[in-house]
């Protein structure tokens, strides 16, 4: 058996893909769920069930998919350019701990202003995270894969640090949380009696924002020629180190929202827990979407429905919610293995 | 094991029927061969003809879809590179596959030797390796690094390496590609004495010259097929490169022009290059209107970073370069652009064009900001399809549409839809940096047309090339680069392919012969 290079991929194939992909993950997973001796489909029907089955569930996959979306956005904006950040965690941290800052009480301003400020902080504290990394990428070479990572223990690090001190919420009960955010800094809800706010909105217009911008603008169209050929893009005259750091900021930018809209929408203050992996779980969702900034929406949702419909399936039988975890890591391999699929055809001999 | 056909030596080598097929393409279509003992076979035809799939076939680096071979009047297993090298083939492939960091005797008996020898019969192999050395006349220093060795002397490694390995078919893939002149000449000697012991070569090529110099027999492949197959002393150049192409190819003519202002300058222009040797050293250089400059010289000697320069990548540490009689100072690619200066990069796949992206964004990469294709940072999309159909049409571009991606186009079509992306903007001077590099000969000569139709509406055209032919062809006069300096401007009737391979290889002194007046200086020249 050998690979050959398709001259072109269809579309069809192009969506059958992610669709294949996660079928394939089901099919792994359901051996792990017989496993433990329940069945498969009852397991599975539950897991539906509580991802969109009701009014209260589809709320909740709509809210745990808002980070998703945002993180997402963030990773295929940089991997569209080749810029390997995997630090979008670090940078939502970031962005959550500019919403606290800002958001918290030493601003005197009505909901219609504080609002997008407390987001553009957030933007800004996320973009400026990724913003040193990129620089060392473009200046000396240095593989921004090893620095972004590693600077998401160090945000970590310093909010722990920040929690136990500085911005520690003195009637926070000796917990390592911070003041919660004026009243007029959080995200109005969208469905009332739920979790579900504002910050989906955002998200969605972002989606599409981003799509607009990279299809019809000339901020597009020099960030795809940078990603897919940056030697090129030079030879033809586009400054591509200041592309390259224009994207990282947007990437940053996109996380640090992320972390923000959590805290400004769903938390209200900041704690070591706000996100379960949200900005690794972006990744996930770009390569399921293949990059594409609408597709990162459908990912999201997907993603964000097996996490809630795994709790809910998990309090019904014996089978442990970590299967969300193992299903959404095996959906990524089996992503990678389809989108090779995609890319080159299969021949004997 | 003789020869069942009647007469002439034995046939050592014999393809049948030999099919290939990737996706939709046919790359080989049922060849059928024979190489008999002591025989050069000349494998003649352009790029995407088959020569190398067929050559990989024979290896073992492909497996042919229909078609044997026998080796000896044995059946060579299919897909096998070292059943190839069992039955007595040796491939010296176009790009060594020789480790730098090792010395040449290492580099020709690394694999020779069980994994599971504890010692090494140095001493065994280096006899072996002279007496080869010196029954076939391939000098070489045995405890030389290959690192340091010129590239002449790497390709002798190479074939060294094959004959060590008991090889009595050698294969040879572009052999000339990388040689001066002399250097390919040497090349031929080494030939003739090999199959003057028996050897067989097979040696691929696209340039009709070398097949007239140095091959017995003549197989022209197009379009994967076998067309036909003749005693090189029997035929002519213009009747191979009609089987070749398919059609009958006019050489370009270019009209005698008187040359105008300068529209290049360069003045004592270095680029250093962090090693003890600059990549260009105090280079002087005028380019002027209706005229071609044509830089020959063997690759490495600074021919790069001259494109680079008047590209805009680079910026000379030393000296001046001005465009049209104004000074350039802080040179940049887009900057080049509006100074009207026409680049056709030397490697059109990974700097020219983008391939994952559509014809028509390749075609406004270096105007995209102008209005005329966007409008407050916004694309003008229907404005940019309308002008790549333009283009399309008038260089001829075959592909689909302005939608199609790029990277599915051909390397002749690739390089039309760079031509149309420069000159359509009638530029005052078009940097042509190998231009026509692996393109076959009807691409070829459009690309000469092109640029000698721009020299007539007035632009300067430098060429820089690593083809002898291609620059006496097309250019008013010739520099030598070597070691990063030029030589004084040779007029072309002034100078002869041997010259030009003299001072490619850096005999300067032969200057005094070539321009017997007091030339002007056009580098520090010796």
């Amino acid at each position: 058996m050998r690979l050959e290079p398709r001259t072109d991929t269809p579309l069809a194939l192009r969506l059958l893909a992610p669709i294949g992909a996660v079928v394939a993950a089901l099919a792994l997973c359901a051996l792990l769920v017989a496993w433990t001796g329940a069945p498969v489909l009852r397991a599975y029907g539950l897991l539906f069930e509580g991802a969109v089955g009701s009014r209260f569930a589809l709320t909740e996959t709509l809210t745990r998919a808002t980070p998703l979306i945002l993180t997402g956005l963030a990773a295929a904006v940089a991997f569209r350019a080749k810029l390997w950040n995997i630090g979008a965690e670090g940078q939502l941290y970031m962005g959550a701990l500019a919403a606290v800052v800002v958001g918290g009480g030493m601003l005197d301003l009505p909901g219609w202003a504080l609002v997008p400020l407390v987001m553009i902080a957030g933007m800004a504290a996320g973009g400026v995270t990724l913003l040193g990394p990129a620089v060392l990428k473009v200046r000396f070479g240095v593989d921004e894969v090893v620095t972004t990572l590693l600077l998401n223990f160090v945000v970590l690090l310093l909010v722990s640090m920040l929690l136990e001190g500085a911005l520690k919420d003195p009637m926070g009960m000796g917990w390592p949380q911070s003041a919660p955010v004026a009243e007029a800094a959080e995200l109005p809800k969208l469905v009332a009696r739920t979790r579900l706010h504002a910050g989906l909105a955002i998200a969605l217009g972002l989606s599409v924002l981003l799509w607009l911008v990279d299809t019809r603008t000339i901020w597009g169209y020099e960030n795809r020629a940078v990603g897919a050929n940056p030697r090129a893009a030079a030879f033809a005259g586009m400054p591509v180190n200041r592309i390259m750091l224009r994207t990282a900021l947007l990437s940053g930018g996109l996380a640090g929202l992320a972390g923000a809209a959590e805290i400004c929408g769903l938390k209200g203050y900041l704690t070591l827990d706000l996100s379960p992996g949200f900005g690794y779980s972006g990744i996930v969702v770009a390569m399921l979407a293949q990059l594409h900034p609408i597709g990162v929406v459908g990912a999201a949702l997907f993603i964000a429905g097996i996490f809630v419909g795994a709790d809910a399936m998990s309090r019904a039988m014996p089978v442990p919610n970590y299967i969300a975890d193992v299903l959404v890591a095996t959906s990524l391999l089996c992503m990678l293995v389809a989108g090779l699929l995609a890319r080159y055809r299969l021949r004997r001999g | 094991m003789s020869s069942p056909t009647t007469g002439g030596p034995e046939v050592v080598l014999r393809l049948a029927g030999i099919s290939k097929r990737f996706g939709p393409l046919l790359a080989n279509d049922a060849i059928s061969l024979t190489l008999r003992a002591g025989e050069v076979l000349a494998l003649l035809g352009e790029n995407g003809a088959g020569k190398t799939t067929l050559m990989n076939i024979l290896f073992g680096h492909y497996v042919a879809d229909e078609g044997t071979i026998e080796a000896f009047g044995r059946p060579l297993p299919p897909g096998s590179p070292r059943a190839a090298l069992a039955a007595g083939i040796g491939m010296v492939h176009q790009h060594f596959t020789l480790a730098d960091n090792l010395s040449v005797l290492d580099n020709i008996a690394v694999g020779t030797e069980s994994l599971w020898r504890l010692r090494s019969d140095r001493g065994g192999a280096r006899r072996r390796l002279l007496d080869l050395s010196q029954r076939f006349g391939l000098a070489v220093r045995p405890d030389a690094l290959v690192g340091d060795l010129s590239v002449g002397e790497r390709q002798r490694v190479e074939i060294l390496k094959a004959l060590y390995r008991d090889a009595r078919i050698l294969i040879l893939d572009e052999p000339t590609a990388v040689l001066t002149p002399q250097e390919s000449a040497g090349l031929f000697d080494t030939l003739r004495r090999l199959t003057a012991d028996g050897l067989a070569v097979v040696f691929i090529s696209h340039k009709m010259n070398e097949v007239f110099a140095a091959s017995d027999t003549v197989a022209v492949l197009r379009a994967g097929r076998l067309v036909a197959t003749h005693p090189t002393a029997s035929t002519d150049r213009a009747k191979l490169a009609e089987l070749m192409v398919g059609r009958s190819v006019k050489p370009p003519a270019p009209a005698p022009l008187s040359p105008g202002e300068p529209v290049l300058e360069l003045a004592g222009v270095t680029v250093a290059s962090g090693h003890a040797r600059p990549l260009l050293d105090a280079v002087d250089l005028t380019v002027r209107r209706h005229q071609v400059i044509g830089v020959a010289g063997v690759s490495g000697n600074g021919q790069s970073a001259l494109a680079e320069l008047v590209s805009g990548l680079i910026r000379p540490d030393a000296g001046q370069v001005s465009l049209k009689g104004s000074v350039v100072h802080h040179a940049d690619p887009a900057d080049m652009v509006r100074r009207g200066v026409a680049r056709i990069p030397e490697d059109r796949h990974s700097a020219g064009l983008v391939g994952a992206m559509a014809v028509w964004e390749n075609l406004i990469a270096e105007r995209y900001r102008d209005p005329a294709f966007s409008r407050f940072g916004v694309l003008r999309r229907d404005a940019a399809r309308a002008h790549a159909r333009r283009v399309i049409e008038e260089f001829d571009v075959r592909c689909p549409g302005p939608d199609a991606r790029t990277q599915l186009l051909s390397g002749g079509n690739m390089q039309k839809l760079i031509l149309g992306r420069t000159l359509a903007y009638g530029p005052d001077l078009i940097l042509a940096s190998q231009p026509t590099r692996g393109l076959d000969i009807g691409a070829v000569s459009y690309v000469h047309s092109r640029l000698l139709d721009a020299r007539a509406a007035g632009a300067g055209v430098l060429l820089i090339s690593e083809d002898l032919d291609e620059i006496l062809a097309l250019a008013d006069c010739v520099t030598v680069a070597y070691h990063g300096r030029l030589t004084p401007l040779l007029p072309h009737d002034r100078v002869s392919v041997s010259q030009l391979g003299l001072l490619m290889a850096g005999h300067w002194d032969i200057l005094r012969d070539i321009l017997p007046e007091t030339p002007r200086e056009n580098g520090n020249a010796a």
